[in-house]
């Protein structure tokens, strides 16, 4: 593994074999200079890994066991932040509602994606038209996707009541009232983002060998059944890929429960604003919020390593 | 032109060809209300007055003309200023990226250290590490820098350090120079040139098209942070455009009217990036996806 550039040595020593000791501690001086060389190329990459990635994990999961007040140094206080999470009911709502969002962005945003991308492969005009619509919404900043849905939303003259209005329907209180906060939050999320997983399905789509479905064709098989027997079984990968980056890109909703409803809503505050009230808002408890978040970390983790090895099986 | 699910054959069916033209219409239209539509009605909304913007029902196309909301945004809001921090943050945050990566990257593919591929599997391993896990620490780490001791808070470090610890750039750009071969540097070498020399005038040439990814990426990614800024820049003064518009919407008395002319502010240079590299983000996209 650290063995890279040791081949030539061996070569000199067989051609020249006088020459062999000071051709190598001369090769074995350059080494050493290339390899300080290498290392001074890569210095600052190393300490911005080891300050902004590395140390924090370590540093998060030690403030996890710890109490930091700010007026004396931290200290140690073993389960106790972990005893405190579990006291807290808002802890048990976060999750229920981060569960909730991820269950609901699953059902909207991984199949709606996918109804799109086989779709839009199917077209054969505009297509420029439909690549730009679909992903236009992933470029904008969220603060501005959420914002301009704040408006959407508003109950008195928001477009959608008005719309609705129009229509003859009920209106809807959407993220103001509890039962439509939730599905409120994972329409704005989806619409913001299903462009991105959209065009990754379109890419595998444009990879499926043609000849499948000639073969299929002449089988006597419908669309159907093309649909299902071929296209399906063909994005199978690329689907699992998708599913498990949409689990953990959900399990960390931030910006909108934030901005749409606030901190303090616990009809839909999930894991992620929690860990943002506890360290900076209400608590100022840095310790309780590293331990959530190492508990988020946890069950992200075990999602990542199903990710892996999906990956890495997809590349042998 | 591959074939899909349906064969040319069967769409010059005179039926199957009325039903793909009556689906592509419908799809058509249905992509313009749900995609566009409301960028056109935040655009519009920007140039009505107050009044019209309460009206129920709403007009479609404004009946005012304002388009003075965008320079009151502009300048009320102080949009100017918030604007010129994102640009300063994006692209100094785009520089620091690249030259940390790059060499990163470079000494990785082409001067091969021992330990190298120890090193490389630790920056890729922080990529299956969550924002979320890290937020606190992270935090608490640019409050007070390690070893150096200085607090970065409200600099533009903050945002330009950890954006430079990018696990996924390096990786690009490593298997980009992998494919440069050796060869080309050592007569580059056998010519007289260094190893910074070679980088600059061998390399970096030849990598344009991954160079370009990377930027386009970098600095779409600076523009859309919004959690990491809210954190670690929280003087007024320093905040970049999102986070601004968070507060104000969250706090101050704007009308509406200006608050939609800021967001269109806020969208505009991400439309103009996605218009004019539209090729590259959308391969590197589907690039990322094959390669997992």
């Amino acid at each position: 593994m650290a063995v890279s550039t040791t081949a030539k040595p061996g070569v000199a020593r067989a051609g020249r074999p006088h020459h062999a000791r000071p051709v190598r501690t001369g090769r074995r001086g350059r080494k050493v200079k290339d390899n300080l060389l290498a290392y001074a190329f890569m210095a600052a990459g190393i300490a911005c890994f080891a300050l902004f990635s590395w140390y924090p994990l370590v540093r998060g999961v030690i403030l996890s066991f710890q109490q930091v007040n700010f007026v004396t140094d931290p200290y140690w206080v073993g389960l106790d932040n972990f005893r405190a999470l579990f006291d807290d009911p808002l802890f048990w709502t976060a999750w229920k509602n981060t569960l909730v969002f991820t269950g609901l962005a699953l059902i909207f945003g991984y199949a709606v994606p996918l109804g799109i991308a086989v779709l839009l492969n199917e077209l054969r005009h505009f297509k420029a038209y439909f690549r730009v619509a679909v992903y236009l919404p992933v470029m904008l900043p969220p603060i501005v996707v959420v914002l301009l849905w704040k408006y959407f939303y508003d109950p008195g003259n928001g477009l959608f009541n008005t719309l609705l209005r129009g229509a003859h329907l009920p209106e809807s209180q959407w993220t103001q009232s509890g039962s439509t906060a939730m599905i409120s939050l994972v329409l704005v999320s989806t619409w913001a983002n299903l462009g991105g997983a959209t065009l990754m399905y379109l890419a595998a789509l444009q990879g499926i060998p043609g000849e499948l479905y000639e073969a299929a064709e002449l089988d006597g098989a419908s669309v159907w059944q093309r649909l299902r027997h071929v296209t399906l079984p063909q994005l199978r990968f690329i689907m699992l890929v998708l599913l498990l980056i949409q689990i953990i890109a959900t399990m960390q909703v931030f910006i909108e429960p934030y901005q749409l409803t606030g901190t303090t809503n616990p009809d839909t505050i999930t894991v992620m604003v929690l860990i943002y009230r506890y360290a900076f808002t209400v608590n100022h408890d840095f310790g309780l919020a590293a331990a959530m978040s190492v508990l988020l970390f946890v069950v992200l983790a075990i999602f990542s390593a199903i990710y892996l090895r999906l990956t890495r099986g997809g590349e042998r | 032109m591959t074939r899909t699910l349906i064969s040319d054959a069967e769409l010059r069916r005179p039926r199957t060809r009325a039903a793909y033209f009556a689906v592509l219409a419908l799809v058509t239209v249905l992509f313009g209300l749900v995609f566009f539509f409301p960028l056109y009605w935040m655009a519009s909304s920007a140039l009505k007055t107050p009044s019209e913007f309460a009206l129920s029902p709403p007009t479609f196309i404004p009946e005012s003309f304002e388009p003075g909301n965008y320079a009151d945004a502009w300048s009320e809001m102080r949009i100017a200023r918030y604007f010129a921090n994102t640009a300063f943050y994006a692209l100094g945050g785009w520089l620091v990226q690249l030259v940390v990566d790059v060499a990163v990257a470079y000494a990785l593919s082409k001067l091969r250290p021992v330990f190298g591929r120890l090193v490389l599997g630790l920056m890729l391993a922080s990529l299956m590490l969550p924002a979320a896990a890290l937020l606190v620490p992270a935090y608490l780490t640019v409050s007070d820098v390690p070893i150096v001791g200085v607090n970065l808070l409200n600099t533009p470090w903050a945002l330009w350090l950890p954006a430079a610890a990018n696990a996924f750039n390096i990786y690009v750009l490593k298997r980009f120079f992998d494919q440069i071969p050796d060869d080309l540097l050592d007569s580059a070498s056998i010519d007289g040139a260094g190893r910074l020399r070679i980088l600059w005038s061998v390399v970096l040439p030849l990598s344009r098209p991954v160079l370009g990814v990377v930027s386009i990426f970098a600095i779409i990614g600076i523009w859309k942070d919004f959690l990491w800024p809210l954190l670690v820049l929280q003087d007024p003064e320093k905040q970049t455009l999102s986070v601004a518009l968070s507060r104000l919407s969250n706090t101050s008395q704007v009308p509406p009217t200006e608050m939609m002319a800021g967001l269109v502010i806020a969208s505009i240079p991400m439309i103009v990036i996605f218009l004019i590299f539209q090729r590259s983000i959308v391969g590197g996209l589907s690039a990322g996806a094959m390669k997992g």
